[in-house]
């Protein structure tokens, strides 16, 4: 986890909030470093954290992990992590049928209707432990990325009925969390993109929308953090707070300014 | 000038690795982690794969793509386990130059190859690779040590330019193998039909293999795009690349090359309507993707995205792959004439570079590049070379100018050759200064830390002069 993008939303390990749907968005850039911060964060809060990593594969994510201060192995020894790795998944489904539903059997199917199988699996993974006493303090479900979704066949109505299940299940009924992450076509016209992304848009507390600069590539800037605060349960008597940041990247950390204050330019 | 300065130490650099680098196969920035294993008899074995070498930001295992000056474009070398895609130029024509450099690069390295066509028959595909550029008539001319101490060479003088004075040292007999990272390859002479039948391919050419049945259900994949995922996965799985088989240890790389991937050949029909079959593609990355993560292979495809009727197909493209490469031939396009672009014969847009294993990734300042392939060599520069060579006969210094940011020559407009520029033209203002026809204050272009102010000697007389257009300022 980053500490300056803590200081910015407010938050520590500590002191995290349940019940909120996050929605990370990038534009023109890659807003991945987004993800690790929130897997670290919620690994260190000490939640108990379902990773649906679609994009890349896990030794990724743990080495990053590890610069991060967070080990995605004893993590998912211990039964803090579960993951379902996407990319090494895909290939025994596709090639091999399977006896028992797995959760991403939408590969192999023609048309596949809904992402049922997939919630199943979340559910599952986050169900809380019949002891009774909780080891762990929330159900967080973190999904990189949802825009791949799409990509391998979904409509975005699939999608979204996927994530109100989700939403359902680990934030109102488990009090967790879910942070999920969406590419913004920018200009093409992928409408179905377009369709998930304003719909999600509407339905979650917090947006961290990465951008690129405008004015294109910057060696000391790297791109432009906006922070969107809402509540999108209530009518929107007061203005949902917004701000705007930009930041480096640099090997074990983000550092965020001002903009225009890039210690580069001062 | 600083443009040359930092093309030199570029090349300098690269070449001092790879200097290291054939002494003992291994750099002296070694790091621990490796990407595939973390225990150290596992690093070492993978460290000595031919043709390989670990990266020196993350420790990645890296193979050539068969073009040195690409390889540094793109951090070192294409990664082991992902995809390398090529958009390709408009009639095809430095794609597939690409495709056989890649290839060309796995014979001499002796890695296996998987050569997948929809177009030519694999085999004539190698019968066409280029050769390598033998150095019988060089001498090297290191800063340091010799790369190759065993073979002691002629002395002849090498009469090419400075930055290519880094040749292979082929070994005329058995299997080339050669110490070197990247190999220059001569575009005009073919590779020696021995080199070719010493190596071990496959190949997959679709008309071929579409007629044996499938034991896959019908999922959305077009025939032709399944048949090659098993194909491949087949080889994978029989020749031990992804170490499921404990028999065979299998120590080196599968080179996979796709020519033409999304074209009609293949039965896809996303270059054909707008509404077609978009989920083939995609789908089919995506599971190529993983089997790439799984194994001991690099894949270079190349795409005609300029076909691609449906662009948001482009972008999920783009992101469903790890790098992404686009090349851009100045044939046909009013571009041929621009003097700009003299001498060269495209541009060369690096769209995407993938951060593995890292937050960061080593992405190179040059935003604007272009190739051109003079008879031997297939080279890459900065187009301000060319640009601050023959421009300054243009935009001679002395003057003050408005850099237009948008819809420029330079394409991207990046902060920062911008500010290069106008401090590189900005030379004297203590001369005249006619003033670019303007009607409102000059924009800040730029970072903005120096401030564009109006030349001296822009009121003059009382009134506001204007410079006959030296730019002319499109409509």
């Amino acid at each position: 986890m980053f500490p300056e993008l803590n200081n910015l939303l407010n938050t520590t390990p500590d002191r995290a909030e349940q019940g909120k749907l996050t929605l990370l968005c990038d534009a023109n850039t890659d807003g991945s470093f987004l993800v690790h911060h929130f897997l670290s964060f919620y690994l260190k809060a000490n939640c108990k954290v379902c990773f649906v990593a679609l994009i890349q594969s896990f030794s990724h994510y743990n080495i990053v992990g590890q610069k991060l201060g967070v080990s995605l192995t004893v993590a998912r020894e211990c039964g803090q992590l579960v993951f379902l790795e996407g990319l090494k998944s895909s290939v025994d489904v596709f090639f091999r049928a399977q006896a028992e539903p797995h959760p991403l059997q939408f590969l192999r199917e023609a048309n596949a209707e809904n992402l049922q199988p997939l919630y199943e699996f979340v559910r599952e993974a986050l169900k809380p432990v019949d002891d009774g006493e909780a080891a762990w303090r929330c159900p967080v479900l973190l999904v990189d990325d949802l825009s791949v979704l799409l990509s391998l066949g979904m409509g975005a109505v699939a999608v979204l009925d996927f994530i109100h299940y989700c939403r359902a299940t680990v934030c109102w009924e488990r009090k967790g969390n879910i942070v999920a992450l969406v590419h913004d076509s920018g200009d093409t016209e992928d409408e179905e993109n377009n369709i998930l992304l304003n719909g999600l848009s509407h339905q979650s507390h917090l947006i961290l929308r990465a951008e690129g600069l405008p004015t294109g590539f910057c060696r000391d800037v790297h791109g432009q953090l906006r922070i969107l605060w809402r509540t999108p349960s209530q009518p929107t008597t007061q203005r949902d707070r917004s701000l705007t940041y930009q930041y480096k990247i640099q090997d074990k950390s983000v550092s965020f300014f001002a903009k225009g204050m890039s210690p580069a330019v001062l | 000038m600083a443009a040359v300065a930092t093309c030199g130490t570029g090349a300098g650099s690269t070449g001092s690795m790879v200097a290291a680098g054939g002494k003992n196969n291994v750099t002296s920035f070694q790091r621990r982690g490796p990407r595939a294993s973390g225990s150290d008899s596992s690093y070492s074995r993978l460290v000595s794969i031919a043709g390989t070498r670990p990266s020196v930001r993350n420790g990645q295992l890296l193979v050539s793509t068969g073009l040195p000056a690409l390889d540094q474009l793109l951090g070192g070398g294409l990664a082991v386990g992902t995809v390398l895609l090529i958009e390709e130029d408009k009639y095809n024509i430095y794609s597939s130059l690409l495709f056989k450099y890649f290839l060309a690069e796995g014979i001499i390295n002796g890695h296996t190859l998987l050569v997948a066509s929809a177009k030519e028959d694999p085999a004539d595909i190698l019968q066409e690779l280029p050769a390598p550029l033998l150095d019988d008539n060089v001498k090297k001319d290191f800063d340091e040590d010799a790369c190759n101490h065993k073979t002691a060479e002629s002395n002849i003088k090498m009469k090419i330019a400075w930055r290519y004075q880094l040749l292979p040292k082929m070994e005329q007999a058995g299997p080339v193998s050669s110490s070197r990272f990247g190999h220059y390859y001569d575009a005009s002479k073919k590779m020696p039909q021995e080199l070719i039948e010493a190596s071990k391919w496959h190949g997959f050419f679709s008309p071929e293999k579409s007629s044996s049945t499938l034991n896959i259900e019908p999922c959305s994949l077009t025939h032709g795009y399944i048949k090659l995922l098993q194909f491949i996965q087949n080889i994978i799985y029989e020749e031990g690349f992804d170490g499921s088989n404990p028999q065979k240890k299998q120590k080196n790389i599968l080179r996979i090359g796709i020519q033409n991937l999304g074209s009609p050949l293949w039965g896809d029909d996303i270059c054909c309507t707008e509404n077609g079959n978009s989920h083939s593609l995609t789908k089919f990355l995506y599971v190529l993707r993983g089997l790439l993560r799984t194994s001991l292979s690099a894949c270079m495809i190349t795409m005609p995205t300029h076909l691609i009727q449906n662009k948001a197909i482009i972008s999920r493209v783009t992101n469903l792959s790890d790098t992404v490469v686009g090349l851009e031939s100045f044939i046909g396009s009013e571009r041929e004439t621009n003097p700009l672009y003299k001498d060269y014969h495209g541009l060369i847009h690096i769209r995407q570079i993938p951060r593995l294993n890292n937050l960061i990734y080593d992405v190179s300042d040059v935003k604007d590049l272009a190739f051109k392939l003079k008879k031997k060599l297939f080279t890459i520069e900065w187009v301000q070379d060319n640009y601050l060579r023959q421009e300054r006969n243009i935009y001679p210094p002395g003057f003050s100018y408005l850099l237009k940011q948008k819809d420029s020559a330079w394409g991207e407009g990046s902060l920062q050759h911008s500010t290069f520029l106008m401090s590189f033209l900005a030379k004297a203002t203590a001369f005249a200064s006619r003033l670019v026809r303007h009607s409102e204050p000059l924009e800040q272009t730029g970072s903005g830390r120096a401030l564009q102010a109006a030349g001296p000697r822009l009121w003059r007389d009382g009134r506001r002069q204007e410079a006959p257009g030296l730019l002319v300022t499109p409509p």
